[in-house]
């Protein structure tokens, strides 16, 4: 009898391989669960003054009703797709070339380009800002291509190392296959080069949309505060104690990472983001 | 005879064309990268640049001068941005370590459970993945004023321990998601091996399992490092009174710099410090880059053995 209750407590308190997981997923509930229920029960809720929270659409539509609100989401995803496609259309001829045995073999080039990752990006974007104020361009007199010039330089680097590494990966006897079979080079490249670099295209896309859509620092820096995007307004709705309505933007902005979560599923994102970055 | 063919080949007219070509293209790619990469860089190098003068503004140049330096140790902005490093080295270190052991242990007990558990673990995993920055700053400070107003009597919560909670869960998920493939590559025989040879099961796991997934575990740690380094909002949101030098508010290089840059230029002597951020940086990759290929090039030995 006892030596079954102490066989018992003994494969009770006994180590297994799957308890491990136990002590992330704890931490995962309370830092990444419990605060997006919050925050959700705020998007949906009021304030009233005694500071007790009741059910209401006050946030909803508000935001649907403000038309500052409205332009600031215009705005956001105007930048955003704007920033996505000007970063692709440079990082990808880079990466191509610097992926190709042919035209790069310095390890230490591709290297240097996803360098300025590694250097505080407030820093850069003070930086950024001061040359390009010497250089005439501020936020007082060119508030949206001082925003802009300032997400391209920032995002820029995040795009080229995904792209890199599905560059390296090209199966170079297709690309050959198409051209022996009479491909002239356009229609290798969209026949073969294109499709095949398309997951490196999709997590590089998504690590410059959103970032850029809920940044804060440097739409502030560069456009002097003039440009307003979903980062800068939950940042000035929570310093202004506006939870709720601070609450219903991040719930929006929720949304939109469910929505191109949804889109990037298929082509088996975080596996080229983590790849990317086992470069060095 | 072989080579004869492939000399008069290589001199004829078309195959001169071609090579001519092959070099024209890539000096063109060579300008296309230099450009870009310079381009790239000039924000950076004319900061560092401006280190060797003492004008308060880029742009005015007054003269040669290391002064800047040595204000950076005796000044008082100097003294601000040094212990804003402090605490920017400590919470960076802290965090990633906290999130490398929570990250790694995590990995390991999903992949050995049950397929429910671990979709579900995964599937909370890529919340802080995908997640906007400014959203999971905003949430974690609303759930601490919560816990502060509720739990502990409207008590202030915010302190380093807020903000070093903040941290963890910004790079927490990137290491379990980079130990997780190595977990799948490893050989499943060499834990049971080992379980046969007379080890425990805790000893198998840490002479077996840890040394076979380190590449991943390092690389989480040095993806964390990067984060932390690099976060402004979550910093802003949850932090509270400094762990060094007894501050009211803790900085961290970010915060303070865009405390600074909100008001005017660059401190002058930040951009002294610019100057050894880039040189520690560059030393650092560099290093990591040389290792990377080494290993790359013994494992091309060991398969061509094989």
């Amino acid at each position: 009898m006892q030596s079954t209750k102490k066989k018992g407590l003994k494969r009770f308190f006994s180590f297994k391989r799957k308890y491990l997981a136990i002590p992330y997923s704890v931490f995962l509930a309370l830092f990444v669960i419990v605060p997006i229920l919050i925050i959700l029960v705020y998007a949906f809720t009021d304030t009233l003054d005694d500071g007790t929270l009741i059910f209401s659409f006050k946030a909803l539509t508000s935001f649907f009703t403000s038309p500052s609100k409205i332009n600031v989401l215009v705005v956001s995803l105007f930048i955003g797709i704007l920033n996505t496609l000007i970063c692709l259309l440079i990082g990808y001829p880079l990466a191509y070339l610097l992926a190709n045995n042919k035209y790069n073999k310095n390890k230490i080039l591709v290297m240097l380009f996803v360098m300025p990752m590694w250097i505080n990006f407030v820093l850069r974007t003070g930086a950024t800002r001061d040359v390009l104020s010497f250089l005439g361009i501020n936020g007082g007199n060119h508030p949206y291509l001082a925003t802009m010039i300032g997400m391209v330089y920032n995002y820029l680097p995040f795009t080229i190392l995904p792209l890199y590494t599905t560059m390296l990966k090209l199966d170079k006897s297709q690309i050959e296959a198409a051209r022996d079979l009479g491909c002239n080079p356009v229609q290798t490249f969209t026949k073969s080069i294109l499709p095949q670099s398309i997951p490196g295209i999709v997590s590089a896309a998504e690590m410059v949309f959103m970032p850029t859509i809920s940044s804060y620092v440097i739409s502030d820096t560069l456009s002097e505060g003039k440009v307003t995007l979903f980062g800068n307004i939950i940042y000035l709705n929570f310093s202004q104690s506006q939870w709720n309505e601070g609450s219903f933007m991040a719930f929006v902005m929720l949304i939109l990472v469910g929505i191109t979560m949804l889109i990037s599923k298929k082509f088996d994102k975080g596996e080229a983001r983590i790849s990317a970055n086992n470069l060095w | 005879m072989v080579n004869q063919e492939n000399e008069l080949l290589l001199t004829s007219p078309s195959e001169k064309k071609a090579r001519f070509k092959r070099k024209r293209d890539k000096v063109i790619a060579q300008f296309i990268i230099w450009t870009i990469l310079i381009v790239m860089y000039i924000p950076i190098l004319v900061l560092i640049a401006y280190s060797f003068t003492t004008a308060d503004n880029i742009g005015t140049w007054t003269g040669f001068s290391f002064d800047l330096y040595a204000r950076l140790f005796t000044s008082k902005t100097g003294n601000e941005i040094m212990v804003a490093l402090g605490n920017t080295l400590l919470l960076a270190l802290a965090s990633s370590l906290i999130s490398v052991i929570l990250g790694t242990t995590g990995a390991i007990g999903a992949f050995y459970s049950k397929k429910r558990t671990r979709t579900a673990i995964e599937s909370v995993t890529q919340i802080p993945v995908v997640n906007a920055e400014i959203v999971i700053a905003m949430s974690l400070t609303v759930m601490f004023v919560f816990v502060g107003s509720y739990l502990f009597g409207g008590a202030n919560v915010f302190s380093f321990w807020t903000l070093l909670a903040g941290h963890v869960i910004l790079s927490l998920p990137f290491v379990y998601l980079s130990v997780k493939p190595k977990l799948q590559q490893m050989d499943p025989a060499l834990y049971e091996a080992a379980l046969d040879l007379g080890c425990t099961q805790r000893s198998a796991l840490f002479k077996v399992v840890v040394p076979e997934i380190m590449p991943g575990i390092l690389s989480g740690f040095l993806l964390s490092i990067t984060l932390s380094l690099d976060d402004f909002i979550v910093t802003a949101f949850t932090r509270g009174s400094g762990l060094l030098s007894g501050e009211k508010t803790i900085e961290t290089l970010s915060t303070l710099v865009q405390a600074k840059i909100k008001k005017g230029p660059i401190p002058p002597e930040m951009r002294a410090l610019t100057t050894f951020i880039l040189i520690a940086v560059f030393l650092i990759v560099l290093g990591i880059t040389i290792y990377n290929n080494k290993a790359a090039k013994k494992n091309k030995v060991r398969k061509g053995r094989e």
